[in-house]
């Protein structure tokens, strides 16, 4: 009996050992993950022994683990903020916020003042801005997210003035909250919802400030409402993890960053 | 020799899972004592609203949201455990309870993840036809009380069967009828086991995070009627935890705490109560 005991606990200890090869590991803007994920899969093809682990959890995580070491690269949605220069950027890519409706609902388009009207509960009723009479389900998104902030930033609105009938987390949930609901507005990455769409999910996918929310005007720097996105890392990064870098930055992986509905940088 | 080897090591594991729960409990108090600190006791009922990044950190509607929520669920789904479980006993034959109590084992196993999905596309489409928006308290409400249907159906069952049967026996010699051998014999005699299987499915129904995520709608506010969304302590630990950073993380963990010691509480209070009251025998 002990003596199985025992056998157990060396079998367990040595399935918890690290492999031989290097380990990279990737958290942050679940925005990001997907597409890094798919550029992890392609390196380590030609990386032999190198493993790539890639976690969610929004920017901030991205920040903190990157600059705690948990990680050795963080993904994050944003530009970086002033308090946050210790740490070096690589731009990736960049994405644009959309406003989204469901396919059926009638509304072309809304001005600037329409959506603060409609986010800040002054406006209830689709026919106020040109719809088809219906409550109007105001989706946000929960606190410290940098969409949410991207949104906020962008028309000016404070969060606690929202009046929200449903608070999300990931964009994943939050289109499948909005094709469910015919009267629903939300906000969330171009990529995500181009992705939807392309799935078949009932969507679409307002113009803002008269611009199409699409990867052309994203492209061309027309569409007002856009991000870049970025991988941090400490300045004191190996070379293995810089290496991954400038793989991320090459032409090698422009047309996985097309894939994701972003926009490589030149 | 194998006999102390063996006891040892039980005693140790026993050591072990006690010393885990202290220590999650220390843990918590420790992750949450910076916002503690900061927010004082009172803040978290008084303040104006949940904003932790603008330092308003008011948890009450969450407490409430998670209170109500659980406790609305229990009350749907107990009627209909109980219903179970004494058709299980008293009326079903043979070849019909085996496969009716391994149905309902089998709704136990179903992952809280496939029940919030079925709410997200069909019930909340249902509430929004009565009321919209559609994510609320009551969509909440219903997918839990589905979600622990099954553990309060399988906890009244086995109370049940245990009633001994001289009990029965004594019933009927007196000539009892079917409906008043249930009501006034194998209930309250099964009374202890049933309380604590409801306590438990309250523990879970607190607990349960992924599906309610998905149907309550998440807005943090005292509901006004069953048809607005709450956010429940549960989904604010899961929808912000990933993001927050400095005294906003801490302020999570408060929630994480608070659910602690609402645990705690049930469990302390099954406790007294499958030991405290002893079935008593009518005479």
């Amino acid at each position: 009996m002990p003596k199985i005991c025992i056998a157990l606990l060396v079998l367990l200890l040595t399935a918890c050992s690290r492999g031989d090869g290097e380990r990279l590991v990737i958290t942050g803007s679940s925005t990001v993950a997907p597409l890094v994920n798919e550029m992890a899969r392609r390196y380590a093809a030609l990386q032999p022994g190198l493993r790539i682990e890639v976690q969610t959890g929004g920017s901030s995580r991205g920040i903190s683990d990157a600059r705690s070491g948990l990680a050795d690269i963080g993904m994050v949605s944003r530009a970086l903020r002033d308090d946050e220069t210790d740490l070096l950027a690589t731009p990736i890519a960049r994405d644009g916020i959309a406003l989204i409706v469901h396919a059926d609902n009638p509304v072309a388009a809304l001005s600037a003042d329409e959506v603060r009207a409609i986010f800040t509960g002054q406006v209830n009723d689709w026919s106020a801005v040109g719809g088809a009479p219906g409550p109007i389900t105001v989706i946000n998104k929960a606190e410290g997210r940098s969409t949410l902030e991207l949104f906020l930033a962008h028309f000016a609105l404070d969060n606690p003035a929202i009046q929200a009938d449903v608070v999300i987390g990931d964009n994943e949930q939050g289109i499948k909250t909005l094709v469910s609901d015919i009267n629903a507005i939300a906000y969330v990455s171009i990529g995500s919802a181009e992705f939807a769409e392309r799935r078949g999910e009932p969507l679409r996918r307002l113009p803002m400030g008269g611009v199409t929310a699409g990867i052309a005007q994203l492209r061309d720097g027309s569409f007002p409402l856009s991000r870049t996105l970025n991988l941090v890392t400490r300045a004191d990064a190996t070379v293995a993890v810089t290496a991954f870098l400038d793989y991320a930055r090459s032409p090698a992986v422009h047309d996985l960053i097309e894939q994701q509905a972003f926009v490589p940088l030149p | 020799m194998r006999d102390a080897v063996f006891t040892t090591s039980l005693r140790a594991t026993a050591g072990l899972s006690a010393a885990l729960v202290v220590l999650i409990g220390v843990f918590l108090l420790m992750a949450s004592w910076p916002a503690l600190q900061q927010v004082g006791v009172l803040r978290w009922l008084t303040d104006d609203s949940w904003q932790p990044l603008s330092g308003q950190f008011l948890l009450w509607p969450m407490i409430a949201g998670s209170l109500l929520a659980a406790l609305g669920a229990v009350l749907l789904a107990l009627p209909l455990g109980l219903c179970s479980a004494v058709f299980c006993n008293f009326y079903a034959a043979p070849a019909v309870a085996r496969p009716w109590r391994r149905t309902v084992e089998l709704m136990a196993g179903i992952p809280s993840v496939v029940y919030g999905f079925w709410g997200l596309v069909v019930l909340v489409p249902w509430v929004r036809a009565v009321a919209p928006p559609g994510p609320s308290l009551l969509a909440a409400t219903l997918v839990l009380a589905l979600m622990i249907l099954p553990t309060l159906a399988v906890s009244a069952d086995a109370a049940l069967a245990a009633v001994s049967g001289s009990l029965r026996q004594a019933g009927q010699a007196l000539g009892l009828g079917r409906v008043s051998q249930i009501t006034r014999i194998a209930l309250p005699a099964a009374r202890a086991g049933i309380v604590t299987g409801v306590l438990l499915s309250v523990a879970r129904a607190l607990g349960e995070t992924m599906a309610v995520l998905m149907v309550a709608g998440n807005v943090v506010q005292v509901p006004s009627s069953v048809f607005e969304p709450v956010r429940v302590l549960t989904a604010n630990i899961a929808l912000e935890m990933a993001y927050a950073v400095g005294h906003h993380r801490s302020a999570l963990f408060v929630s994480g705490l608070v659910l602690f010691a609402l645990t705690v509480l049930l469990v302390l209070l099954a406790e007294w109560i499958s030991r405290g009251r002893r079935p008593h025998v009518p005479v």
